[in-house]
């Protein structure tokens, strides 16, 4: 039924991930409501979504940029992304 | 203790269902194709990130995002400052109101293949009204079919005439809902027509402008109809859009690993501006 999606682990397991951490904001949202609104680095007000948007959306140009600039293998901006990931959680 | 009913959410289940249905499947779907190659059959072999490296790094990429970003940033500032203007111009009472309303409607309610089609008659330099006119009456040398600079002013003219009206009803939105207190206040103040502009008028305008802006930014990010119908990406290749090269490799050259690959980088760069403007615009308000 699912043939005509071509699925590949590698992307489902993108998905997955994706979806568990929205999930996980929602679990979290629950049991503490508000989103623990902030002012952060970057002057802007943030919840706990827009810091997992941000690091997201910095993720996917991270990888972007080195695979267009640098190329293979892509331990590197993995590094950077995930240092980027908590730089947003912790200061942005 | 809870104070907050949540049963509403319930209530978005219905929207979430149907954009699961027709945007986050078949995005999942580019995303699977992106890392693959196949030659149709439904059989598909991994390439990993080869596509996203390819396309990175090829002028052709290169060349039509810069086209890309160069005919959103011109319809940007000739149809805002244009909308706005033209919104102040109009009347907000009386007989011509509706008229004014409905003939700023118009160009919107023409299907985008259509004004494509229009306008390429329009402005053929033979037989068109607009390209005859200034050929043979004004003695203008201008060819859209084979003059790329000709080409690129009439698809910026096609798309202001066609999308202006929707900053200008969206700015007059804004501006009718302005309290006449507002205007005697700055009245007795002696305030000029320009401040009056800048402090009571496009103050009171920004939220439709963000609206407008967005709008038109991705709108006009994402084109594709019009400057087909008009002049096919060409000549040459020089009004070749994002959207144009996209298909051209998706269903002209069968490449749809590439072309999904492509497609995902053309949402990241849509979805980070479209952030940014939103981000950059209602800043004030949040803080």
């Amino acid at each position: 039924m699912l043939s005509w999606m071509a699925w590949t682990w590698p992307t489902a397991l993108v998905f997955i991930g994706l979806f568990s951490a929205i999930g996980l904001l929602t679990v979290i949202e629950i049991k503490y409501p508000g989103g623990a609104e902030r002012k952060g680095i970057l002057g802007l007000v943030t919840t706990r979504g827009d810091r997992l948007f941000l690091t997201c959306l910095g993720t996917s140009f991270i990888f972007l940029a080195w695979l267009g600039l640098v190329g293979m293998p892509l331990w590197a901006p993995l590094g950077i992304s995930i240092g980027w990931g908590i730089l947003c959680f912790w200061k942005v | 203790m809870k104070t907050e009913n949540q049963k509403a959410w319930f209530f978005v289940l219905p929207v979430l269902l149907l954009v699961a249905f027709n945007a986050l499947i078949p995005m999942m779907t580019v995303v699977n194709y992106s890392v693959q190659e196949t030659f149709g059959d439904n059989i598909f072999f991994w390439e990993g990130l080869t596509w996203f490296e390819q396309i990175l790094r090829s002028d052709r990429f290169h060349a039509a995002l810069g086209r890309q970003f160069m005919f959103t940033f011109l319809i940007l500032i000739i149809e805002v400052p244009l909308g706005i203007a033209i919104a102040l111009a109009m009347p907000r009472q009386g007989f011509w109101v509706p008229v004014c309303l409905v003939l700023m409607a118009l160009p919107m309610l023409i299907p985008w293949n259509v004004v494509g089609a229009m306008w390429n008659i329009f402005a053929l330099p033979d037989i068109g009204l607009l390209g005859y006119f200034l050929n043979h009456v004004l003695g203008i040398n201008y060819d859209m079919t084979q003059d790329p600079i000709a080409a690129w002013v009439t698809i910026i003219t096609m798309d202001v005439w066609h999308w202006t009206s929707l900053v200008v009803l969206l700015a007059y939105a804004g501006l009718v809902s302005i309290p006449e207190a507002y205007y005697q206040a700055a009245k007795i103040d002696g305030a000029s027509n320009w401040s009056v502009f800048r402090f009571i008028q496009l103050p009171k305008m920004k939220n439709v402008l963000t609206i407008a802006i967005l709008l038109r930014f991705m709108d006009s990010f994402n084109i594709y109809t019009e400057p087909f119908v008009l002049t096919g990406g060409g000549p040459g290749n020089s009004t070749t859009l994002l959207s144009i090269d996209l298909v051209k490799i998706a269903l002209g050259q069968f490449d749809l690993g590439p072309a999904a690959a492509m497609s995902l980088i053309y949402f990241a760069i849509t979805l980070f501006v479209s952030w940014l403007f939103y981000t950059l615009m209602t800043k004030d308000d949040l803080n």
